[in-house]
């Protein structure tokens, strides 16, 4: 079954935000977090990521997001995520991800929490 | 793929290839949207779907390899019985992920979630497995609000 999904990047000075399209499996993932510690290895410690286009995560793909947040954390870095659905955003809660990365409800929150 | 076993009841049979438990998601959403389930509740279904199907896939060790997935309709709810050959598994002893790496945070472990995830999203969930294979049966009610 073709799962179609990409990610777009988006670096500034002090952040950068990855976008996601299509559903965050292990393959989603796996690209994800090597984009992820791409941008850690060159020095951003703020990472926004934007799931408004991934209508469904499994829990593979969410054990990846935990990497890139531990990753993170290792730097004394930020993860904060924006554009979750309800149900996402009650997934993460209960995994614990909320204690350790930020949830917003858009991009510009989640940058805005970075200043 | 699909076969129609009467007006209220679907049966779908999927392989275990990746990316297949989007099959079983999408046919679970289309039958909650037929049946006016709301979007939050099609959303949980289609969760916990996908986590029954990944936890059949990962560790069931079927020799057939498929999914057998069973779409019951009734007038205030949804239930949905998720069957697999394989060699079974103990409730209490959950199967977990191993891929070798260390939990940071213990309270944000990497693996072993999808059983809480189907248990979080879901009205009733009943898990029934022995040595000739494992159906978890998980059952959402319609109500007007969210779940």
């Amino acid at each position: 079954m073709a799962n179609k999904f990409d990610i777009s990047i988006r670096a500034e000075q002090e952040y950068a935000v990855l976008e996601t399209e299509g559903y965050l499996n292990d393959a989603l993932g796996e690209q994800l977090s090597q984009k992820a510690q791409d941008l850690i290895e060159k020095g951003y410690t703020q990472l926004v990521i934007n799931l408004a286009n991934t209508a469904l995560i499994n829990s593979i793909g969410i054990s990846i997001l935990i990497e890139i947040i531990e990753a993170l954390d290792e730097r004394e870095g930020t993860l904060n995520f924006c554009g979750l659905s309800a149900t996402q955003e009650r997934t993460f809660r209960m995994m614990a991800i909320a204690k350790y990365a930020g949830i917003f409800p858009d991009e510009k929150t989640a940058v805005a929490d970075f200043q | 793929m699909t076969n129609t076993l009467s007006k209220e009841q679907v049966l779908l049979t999927i392989p275990m290839l990746p990316d297949m438990e989007l099959a079983a998601a999408n046919l679970a959403s289309f039958i909650a949207e037929s049946m006016s389930f709301n979007d939050v509740q099609i959303e949980e279904i289609q969760y916990a779907m996908i986590e029954s199907c990944i936890n059949a896939f990962e560790h069931s060790r079927s020799s057939d390899q498929n999914v057998i997935i069973e779409y019951i309709m009734r007038s205030d709810e949804l239930e949905f019985k998720i069957t697999d050959q394989g060699v079974g598994f103990s409730p209490e002893n959950r199967p977990v992920r191993q891929n070798g790496q260390q939990d940071l945070y213990p309270e944000m472990r990497k693996r072993g979630w999808g059983l809480e995830i189907i248990h979080a999203l879901m009205d009733r969930v009943d898990i029934r497995s022995g040595e000739n294979g494992t159906t978890i049966s998980m059952v959402k009610k319609k109500t007007n609000g969210g779940s």
